[in-house]
């Protein structure tokens, strides 16, 4: 286990989920500074709840998910959220990205809007900045989104499924770009579904079916029988699953929270009582 | 050929003390109420303004059952009924599985029921209509000043938030990602909405008040920017406010409808004339850019 100073974020026995059912059930483990890490799993299996999680959007059920002080975090959703018909033009989108730095009110400087300027030439979209969001194509949207990331300058970046339906020359643009982003000594999470680019591009993986299943080397990770085991997981909601007992020790005060798909898991990797 | 429309334009103004300060009374409440509108309209919440301004119905009934026509008293009760009716909705869509319009639908149909009750009380039908049309002709200094307070806020209000109220139109997720402010934000932006529809209620009664918020977002029509939407909207607000008096003054109409009906004609010119209106969109078909 490495030291607290290398740590960006570390979650302790964390059970995040929604109406007392868990999506993500009792992980611990840390997200090294500097780390570029895949986070890898079915539909359902936990991973924007994670995210969000570690956002603090969502708070835990129980459990602790400790940010190290002075990261500062940039987290790209799914696109769903954005209003694509709102009057606004791409700089006002990447601008965005200026809040922590300027807050409610403060003035956009010339080198605030500099930055801007770069953020989309590196994503290469120069000269977009007056168009009007409701004409960019899915790419080109993902890639003005990436520019915002960009300017928000973070220390821990995390993306959620940022390469679903973008073609191959975007899509190695903006691998290329989280790559140097850990170059430059970030901490790199990202949600993705390719197992091939993952393999290509990301060290460190995550496997999530509700539950951890592994989390190591990409390598390791990967391995047929880590893969098996969450292929088996099961998108069930159980109303009626008993209370989960782990938390009756937990430190930390957590709300009782239910086990539906998690006995099943349970039960696939041998834990079951 | 001057001597007419000084006699047209200006002289209605000019020599009569009721029409400056109906004049003066609506232009403050275009500057803060068409931009609220404007924003209304982009978040979807076209029909929201209309919800609320039955929402402060029952706040300014029971301030006329106390007090009689008294405008300090219905001043704060529609604002205190509209933000309980607001918090009440945003409240129950954040705790129950029900949606905020829906909510809205519920509570300003009791809130106009009640109101109308409260009203029929003590009142007379005269005093029910003062109330629901309001006497933009009839503005005393303290209604002047009452609007003159609201637009001020408003305005302090929407600078101070513009860069949230936006961001939290155009991408929520990505402002609670960054701010705690996205909840606060709405319920600063539902509390100016109440506001200016209690500014609107003095001049335009509780039920034509959001005329001249709704419509003047036909701003939408001809401009892509919110900024320039927002001064678009004052613009269109603002001319409907004179139009609407002056044809008030020599058709001898009333003036609130004049004036909300003169923005339903901007809006209906907008609608088609507008950059983005039907004529041009239709027309814009067939003409296209090399690249």
């Amino acid at each position: 286990m490495p030291n607290g100073a290398r740590q960006a974020v570390s979650f302790k026995d964390v059970t995040l989920g929604y109406h007392r059912h868990p999506a993500v059930h009792h992980l611990t483990g840390s997200l090294d500074k500097g780390a570029l890490t895949a986070i890898i799993g079915a539909n359902g299996s936990g991973k924007s709840t994670l995210m969000k999680g570690i956002t603090g959007m969502l708070k835990p059920m129980s459990g602790e998910i400790h940010i190290a002080p002075g990261e500062t975090i940039a987290y790209l959703p799914q696109q769903s959220e954005l209003d694509r018909h709102f009057p606004a033009r791409v700089v006002d989108l990447v601008a965005m990205g200026l809040w922590n730095k300027r807050g409610l009110i403060g003035r956009h400087t010339g080198a605030d809007r500099a930055r801007i300027v770069a953020a989309l030439e590196t994503v290469g979209l120069s000269g977009f900045e007056r168009r009007g969001i409701d004409t960019l194509s899915g790419g080109q949207l993902q890639r003005v989104l990436f520019a915002r990331v960009l300017v928000q300058d973070a220390s821990l970046i995390l993306l959620d499924e940022p390469f679903s339906a973008i073609d191959a020359k975007t899509l190695s643009d903006l691998v290329d770009l989280i790559t140097r982003w850990q170059e430059e000594g970030r901490t790199v999470a990202v949600v993705v579904h390719d197992l091939d680019l993952v393999r290509a591009h990301f060290p460190m993986a995550m496997l999530l079916a509700r539950r951890l299943v592994a989390w190591d080397e990409t390598r390791k990770v990967l391995a047929p029988r880590n893969l098996e085991q969450a292929r088996d997981f099961q998108e069930t909601w159980d109303e009626a699953a008993p209370w989960c007992h782990d938390d009756d020790h937990d430190p930390q005060g957590g709300i009782p929270h239910q086990h539906g798909a998690d006995a099943e898991a349970d039960r696939i990797a041998g834990n079951a009582p | 050929m001057i001597d007419t429309l000084y006699a047209y334009f200006v002289a209605p103004f000019a020599e009569y003390g009721f029409m400056q300060r109906a004049l003066v009374g609506t232009l403050f409440l275009s500057l803060g109420s068409s931009p609220v509108g404007v924003f209304l309209m982009l978040r979807r919440m076209s029909l929201t303004g209309d919800a609320m301004s039955h929402a402060i119905l029952p706040g300014v009934a029971t301030g006329f059952l106390l007090f009689g026509l008294d405008i300090l008293p219905m001043t704060l009760g529609g604002i205190a009924a509209g933000l309980v009716v607001a918090l009440a909705a945003g409240a129950i869509s954040r705790i129950t599985v029900q949606r905020e319009d829906a909510s809205l639908a519920a509570f300003y149909l009791i809130s106009l029921a009640l109101g109308v009750l409260i009203v029929s009380l003590r009142g007379s039908t005269v005093d029910l209509m003062h109330v629901l049309f309001g006497s933009v002709l009839g503005l005393n200094d303290e209604a002047m000043l009452t609007i003159g307070i609201i637009t001020a806020v408003t305005f302090a209000m929407l600078a101070v938030f513009w860069r949230a109220l936006v961001a939290e139109c155009l991408d929520p997720l990505f402002l609670r990602s960054v701010s705690r402010l996205g909840p606060a934000v709405h319920f600063v932006f539902m509390a100016i909405v109440v506001l200016n529809l209690v500014g609107g209620y003095l001049a335009l009664g509780t039920l034509l008040s959001v005329g001249l918020m709704m419509l003047p977002a036909a701003a939408r029509f001809w401009t892509s920017r919110a900024e320039t939407m927002a001064l678009v909207a004052i613009a269109i607000a603002a001319a409907s406010s004179v139009s609407g008096l002056l044809l008030s003054f020599h058709a001898a109409l009333p003036a609130g409808p004049a004036i909300v009906l003169s923005a339903g004609a901007v809006y209906a010119g907008s609608l088609l004339l507008g950059t983005s209106g039907i004529i041009h969109s239709r027309t814009a078909k067939g003409h296209h850019r090399i690249a």
